[in-house]
């Protein structure tokens, strides 16, 4: 069970992840888009958006900062825990909040506006239950267990754990006495990202950052070939009725 | 010098009769599909109006188009890229759908159904196509149309205007507006798309949208100053007129102008040198006429056949370019004006302004409006008229937009000197500086050319692209994507899809 949980699972959901997105780009240009839904509400997009995706930024960087470097780098460092501590947190809660703020505001938008919720899909559905389980699991790990509670060491646990798996090491011990909302926290990271290549989210590959150095105006040849040239009317009038 | 051919189009907007058959052809043929039935490539407006979308020319407002910064360099009027691209998450000069209008549709069905006898008679109930549900109609695509309303006095261009509009005068001038997408040179929709998605058509000018790239970062819709491009948000993408490069590319004209009704609309090629376009934007307002005149090359000149042949340019284009319609009313007769040329972009869209704001003007002013000299008058005393048509066409510079004019007025007067009684009015050909020969041609191109003279599109060189066959598909077919079918791929479109 442990294995299958905490080896098999995350392996798993890393290969849809990335032949979900090859498969994607190659059948599907036409769809990677952010399909933009500004034009039908404006209001709370303009806050909700930038909220959001401020947010994950910060949040995705938290998660990279946390996950990916051992304590023993930052030890190492001169980092002291303490102050280890209070810039995760400090920038955990405020990216975290802006999030929260920003996600509720894009659903809440999907029920409020009737225009938005006639071109919500079932996949935008998904995806928006699968972000909020997301927060609301993660926040609770850190609100509930770390700030309330007696705290729990996941760069010595959970962190090792999930290097382990890019480094075909992982140790599903590390994992087995993890409090039961950091479980369902890493097991919802992965299933999220097995979901990733087929939502919206692919847009984030996209980010336009060629953008800043290209030049302005973009010429481009004709790829197709040209079509043979019609008839001119007047060629066609004499053929449709020819003159005595 | 590098020579590239552009497909452009003029209008001849005193034969406008609004009768929107261009509007419905182009919907018929583009945009009427889920996602776009807000979206009218083609659009007619009323003038004095503020237009479709609503004050789409009110820049302050909407930010698009080309401005010059404090050192005189050519910028996006949305901002440099880091600055627009920091605002890529809520983009805050995007127009919303109330902008264009809620499109509608009919229960139709409680027509049919309706059971014999009843008192009153049965009423289609307006359903609005974005939410399902009843809705009264309150704005359209041409709302304006005749005057209708009374926004017509919120029309921005009266803003540029020092002379001061009572609301009085809109009862002595309107005229129609068709407008598509200008195929600028100087494209801000192109400059503006972070993907890269769009391009200009090296064979041909045409500005196009590629639907397999567009990720619908939906800057080019702010950045067109003249709100050509649109949002699908059926398929969350970007898409525009076209120009019906299907048809140029097989040597039609574009299906606005096979079904125009007044016959008004001129196409045909222009050179350009692509070298000049950057210079060209960037001068002085009061230079931006002639400047954008100036790119276009002599198509008679030696020297730029030449360079066109060397180009590699077909021989038949070269052909094409010497009995452009286009080329004659903007350059040899110097009477066809650009929109909004102070935007920057180098519009492809030409217009000979109309007179019927002068004859009304100088109907209202209790003058005769068959008499030249009482429109030249006009023209040079009743200012409104030509100041509302200056900031149109001129950036404001009433002399030459007033020069058009006169021109027009003068053929006028001549050609009905000539008919009536066979004399020659040499004193008119003198005040406007063209020679009898150029007015009758002039005459016969405006009104009596026949559909060959109208339309000179050459047919594209089957060899320009043949090279390129394998790469096949055309980006635009994709599903509900501008010119579906073609056949072949057929895309998945996961997150597009809509629940039932
Ligand atoms: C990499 C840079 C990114 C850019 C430039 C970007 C840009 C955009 C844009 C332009 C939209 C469309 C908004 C609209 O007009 O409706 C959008 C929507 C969205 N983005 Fe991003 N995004 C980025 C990264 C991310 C990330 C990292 C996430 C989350 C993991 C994310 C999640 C979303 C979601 C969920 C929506 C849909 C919002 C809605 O309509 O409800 N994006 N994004
Ligand atoms: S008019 Fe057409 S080519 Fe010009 S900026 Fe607008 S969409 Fe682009
Ligand atoms: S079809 Fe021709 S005459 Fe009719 S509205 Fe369009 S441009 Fe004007």
């Amino acid at each position: 069970m442990s294995t299958l949980v905490w080896i098999v699972l995350p392996y798993a959901c890393l290969a849809v992840f990335v032949a979900g997105h090859v498969w994607r780009w190659r059948h599907d240009q036409f769809g990677w888009t952010t399909h933009t839904s500004q034009l039908l509400e404006n209001r709370l997009l303009r806050l909700g958006s930038p909220l959001f995706h401020l947010g994950a930024f910060g949040v995705i960087g938290g998660h990279a900062m946390g996950l990916l470097v051992p304590a023993s780098w930052t030890a190492a460092a001169g980092v002291s825990e303490h102050t280890y501590h209070l810039v995760s947190v400090t920038g955990g809660t405020i990216t975290g909040v802006m999030l929260v703020a920003g996600l509720a505001l894009l659903i809440a938008r999907r029920f409020v506006s009737g225009r938005i919720r006639r071109v919500t899909t079932t996949m935008d559905r998904i995806l928006y239950a699968a972000m909020a389980a997301m927060v609301v699991l993660g926040m609770s790990g850190t609100v509930v267990i770390n700030l309330l509670g007696d705290g729990y060491d996941y760069r010595e646990t959970l962190a090792v754990w999930f290097r382990g798996i890019f480094w075909l090491r992982p140790d599903p011990a590390l994992m087995s006495d993890a409090p039961l909302v950091f479980q369902l926290h890493a097991i919802g990271g992965f299933l999220f990202l097995a979901l990733w290549p087929f939502t919206r989210l692919v847009h984030v590959w996209s980010a336009p950052l060629a953008y800043l150095w290209r030049p302005y105006v973009v010429y481009r040849g004709r790829r197709t070939p040209a079509p043979a040239a019609q008839p001119a009317p007047a060629a066609v009038r004499k053929v449709v009725t020819p003159s005595s | 010098m590098r020579i590239r051919a552009q497909v452009a189009m003029v209008m001849n907007l005193d034969k406008c009769i609004g009768c929107h058959t261009c509007s419905v052809t182009c919907k018929q043929t583009w945009t009427n599909r889920e996602g776009t039935e807000y979206v009218w490539f083609n659009n007619v407006e009323t003038k004095p109006g503020i237009g479709y979308p609503k004050h789409y020319e009110d820049q302050d407002r909407w930010k698009g188009g080309w401005k010059l910064d404090t050192k005189g360099r050519l910028v996006l009027r949305g901002g440099g890229r880091a600055k627009r691209l920091s605002r890529i998450f809520a983009n805050p000069d995007l127009p919303a759908i109330d902008d264009y209008y809620e499109p509608a549709t009919f229960d139709k069905d409680i027509l049919v159904n309706a059971p014999a006898g009843l008192k009153d008679t049965p009423v289609k109930q307006p359903y609005s196509k974005l939410t399902g549900e009843p809705m009264s109609i309150e704005w359209g695509a041409n709302w304006e149309d005749s005057l209708g309303g009374d926004s017509g006095k919120d029309d921005p261009n009266f803003r540029n205007m020092v002379e001061k509009v009572t609301f009085e005068f809109e009862k002595t001038f309107m005229f129609h507006l068709p407008r598509i997408c200008e195929h600028c040179l100087n494209p801000a929709c192109v400059s503006a798309c972070p993907s890269g998605a769009m391009y200009k058509r090296e064979e041909d000018g045409i500005v196009l949208v590629d639907q397999d790239r567009c990720r619908g970062w939906r800057m080019c819709v702010s950045a067109c100053p003249y709100k050509k491009v649109y949002v699908n948000h059926a398929t969350g993408k970007a898409e525009k007129c076209t120009l019906c490069f299907p048809r140029i590319e097989a040597g039609q004209p574009t299906i606005c102008s096979e079904t125009c009704v007044g016959r008004l609309r001129y196409l045909g090629i222009l050179w350009y040198d692509e070298e000049a376009v950057l210079a060209a934007a960037s001068v002085p307002e009061e230079e931006l006429l002639d400047a954008q005149r100036a790119v276009f090359l002599d198509p008679f000149d030696p020297d730029v056949q030449r360079a066109a042949r060397e180009a590699g340019h077909p021989e038949e284009w070269i052909e094409a370019a010497k009995a452009s319609p286009v080329w004659k009313l903007i350059s040899e007769y110097r009477i066809a004006l650009p929109l909004h040329p102070e935007y920057r972009t180098l519009p492809m869209v030409w217009y000979v302004p109309p007179l019927s704001p002068v004859l009304d003007a100088a109907g209202a002013a209790g003058r005769d409006d068959t008499n030249a000299d009482d429109i030249f008058h006009t023209i040079d005393d009743l200012r409104i008229p030509v100041a509302y048509l200056a900031s149109l066409f001129t950036a404001g510079d009433t002399a030459a937009a007033g020069g058009v004019l006169m021109k027009l007025a003068a053929m006028r007067a001549y050609m009905r000197a000539r008919t009536l009684d066979g004399t020659v009015a040499q004193e008119l050909l003198d005040g406007i500086g063209m020679t009898g020969a150029q007015v009758e041609a002039m005459y016969r191109l405006l009104a009596i050319a026949k559909y060959d003279e109208r339309y000179v599109i050459p047919a594209a060189h089957r060899g320009q692209a043949a090279a390129l066959e394998e790469l096949g598909g055309c980006s635009l077919d994709g599903e509900g994507g501008p010119g579906m079918g073609g056949g072949g791929r057929v895309p998945v479109t996961i997150a597009s899809r809509r629940n039932p």
